[in-house]
């Protein structure tokens, strides 16, 4: 039972998209400082959550560790950071994500081997090894995490294009780094390799059977995922200066997934619109009012958790993201001829 | 390392090994028959360590408040399988394991709503309170002994149950082809609810069994769904005999890991893990 994905937008999806990228490049003029670095939270998950739709939407893995490379990036940035000044943006961004698109490649060796229930469990086992090495570590920031001091320093050889510490400059950069990973993602979607991977979601053996070696396909694509999910950990050590083992715990997997699943999976837009959605919809959850003695912002899990629980039960996937939905009112075109 | 404290270790590992094993026999058989990957697993092994810990102190007794909890946590399985699980057994794994993903949030909050976050623990009964001494200063407590003579007890019933009975034929028949089994009138809706029923029953068994060693805590139930995410994956899905086998090789590892290599004990049952993936993709004992 497998459902085609909605790889190419709907002309009115199209201009949503559009019209949203105009809205978020003139935010930061509307919104006060608190929501104009709440968006740049968002956008920082959307990226996460991306890099996890090329698994989970595109090729039809479901990593329940993606967090791991995402956290990992963050404690690079956290220990090439000096204690007293900022390190260089120039080498260091490159270097975090390498360092997650290693741990990706090591780790994505053993999983990619497996299949359906075994990669779920196997994804998080390794995912929790990852959490404790940190956790259990004084040296690596135990459980209590690290500082980033500083934010990365932008000059180029006295040059400043950009100053990360300001709140405008690090909305900027970031959407411009959501932007980046959207367009690579999409033209990767489309490419002979994209056509690839959806054809292993599809059916994994005709796929080996028409000469694929699917092993080389999957542990790329996991190998690319994880990369991702490291400049979105990057950034969000960044933006926040501080990083712990909680960011590459299982939660924080989960709620990803729950992003991707909710914007609509394999056609990267719906992840980036999953996230918006998600991060507000726990914004509100962990906002709500003190009701008599009761306060019901405390309890976020048991709303979040609720919210889940119904949606799963009560709309089957496939019409549940709110891309397809929404591109369901204007007539989706014919898929390309490969 | 002396000969005595070599036996506490062995003793500790077969005992870990033992619990492991109870949580991971409802989790296999679980995935194996139903198919169904459940994230929430761990959620009953702490109900059961938070119904140990209210129950004695209603009833003034462990013996019976594990008889009690068995009882409630078994009858929550059957619940819970006719409210939610029967209808996911049919679905994609993605929305089984949102569905029990959102199921430890609901949970977890209602832990801390109906019995508070703080740290709780677990007196021993008196009858089992005393050790046994090995050499001048080790001693070896009963409890833990009575711990793993309970687990074994237990593990062997399981045997029996599904290779010696007219029930465990079916539920064997079940897991071969479900379809076959139905087409010749078995119930399989009942067999899934019991078997859902008793997995829950087992791994609530052992938070209550485990609640006067490890004491009662928040989100106790995660980290021990990842080790049982780890016996699974070693064993093979849906064997027993690989879940048990796994569980005690996994017991020895980290109990014997924690010991000799503290620097990394945390990452040695994952290293185990990868090894056994190279070689056995799909499990030692898969089925």
């Amino acid at each position: 039972m497998i459902r085609s994905n909605l790889e190419i937008l709907p002309r009115g999806v199209q201009v949503a998209l559009a019209l949203s990228l105009v809205a978020l490049l003139a935010f930061p003029f509307a919104g006060t400082d608190f929501y104009t670095e709440m968006v740049t939270r968002m956008m920082i998950m959307a990226i996460f959550a991306m890099s996890l739709d090329l698994l989970q939407g595109v090729t039809g893995l479901v990593s329940l560790g993606h967090a791991a490379y995402f956290g990992l990036a963050g404690y690079a940035l956290a220990f090439l950071t000096p204690q007293g000044e900022p390190v260089s943006l120039w080498w260091t961004l490159p270097v975090a994500v390498l360092a997650s698109g290693l741990a990706a490649l090591v780790i994505g060796f053993f999983v990619v081997r497996t299949h359906g229930i075994y990669f779920i469990m196997v994804t998080m086992a390794f995912a929790q090894m990852v959490f404790f090495l940190f956790f259990d570590n004084k040296a690596l920031g135990g459980s209590d995490g690290l500082y980033i001091n500083f934010r990365p320093d932008a000059s180029l050889f006295g040059w400043v294009p950009f100053d990360l510490d300001g709140k405008r400059t690090l909305y900027y950069f970031t959407l411009a780094a959501m932007l980046g990973v959207y367009v690579f993602l999409r033209r990767l979607l489309l490419s002979p390799f994209g056509r690839a991977l959806a054809g292993i979601r599809v059916n994994e053996h005709r796929m080996r059977a028409m000469g694929f070696a699917t092993f080389g396909y999957k542990l790329t694509a996991f190998t690319l995922a994880g990369s991702l999910a490291g400049l979105a950990g990057y950034l969000w050590g960044t933006q926040t200066g501080y990083i712990n083992p909680e960011l590459m715990g299982f939660q924080m997997s989960a709620h990803t997934i729950m992003m991707v699943v909710l914007g609509g999976m394999g056609n990267i837009a719906g992840a980036i619109v999953g996230a918006f959605a998600f991060e507000y919809l726990l914004h509100v959850f962990k906002d709500l009012p003190q009701v008599g003695s009761v306060n019901l912002g405390k309890h976020w899990q048991l709303w979040m958790g609720l919210f889940i629980v119904r949606l799963v039960t009560f709309a089957p996937r496939g019409q549940l993201g709110l891309v397809e939905r929404f591109g369901r009112s204007s007539k989706p075109q014919e898929a390309p001829h490969e | 390392m002396d000969i005595a404290n070599f036996f506490i270790q062995l003793l500790n590992s077969v005992q870990y090994g033992l619990l492991l094993f109870m949580l991971a026999a409802g989790l296999t058989l679980i995935f194996g028959i139903m198919g169904v990957v459940n994230l929430a697993h761990g959620s009953f092994y702490m109900l059961g360590a938070y119904l140990a810990w209210s129950l004695s102190a209603q009833l003034g007794s462990l013996t019976l408040a594990i008889l009690v909890g068995a009882a409630l946590s078994v009858l929550f399985g059957l619940a819970l399988e006719w409210l939610l699980f029967r209808h996911f057994y049919e679905r994609d794994h993605l929305d089984q394991v949102l569905l029990t993903f959102g199921l430890i949030y609901i949970f977890e909050e209602l832990r801390s709503i109906l019995w508070g976050d703080d740290v709780h623990g677990v007196p021993i009964p008196e009858l089992l309170g005393a050790s046994i001494p090995l050499t001048d200063n080790l001693s070896y407590p009963v409890y833990r002994l009575f711990m793993s003579g309970i687990c074994l007890a237990l593990a062997a019933g399981l045997y029996f149950l599904i290779s010696k009975t007219r029930l465990g034929m079916k539920i064997r028949a079940g897991a071969f082809n479900r379809d076959m089994a139905e087409a010749l009138g078995v119930n399989i809706k009942l067999i899934h609810a019991v078997v859902f029923a008793l997995g829950v029953g087992l791994a609530a068994v052992a938070g209550m069994i485990a609640a006067p060693v490890a004491s009662v805590y928040p989100n106790m139930g995660s980290q021990v769904l990842i080790m049982c995410f780890v016996v699974v994956v070693i064993g093979g899905i849906g064997s027993v005999r690989g879940a048990l086998i796994a569980a005690l090789l996994v017991g020895l590892v980290d109990t014997f890991g924690k010991v000799l290599l503290p620097q990394v004990a945390g990452m040695l049952v994952y290293v185990l893990m990868a090894v056994v993936l190279l070689y056995k993709p799909e499990g030692l004992f898969k089925q």
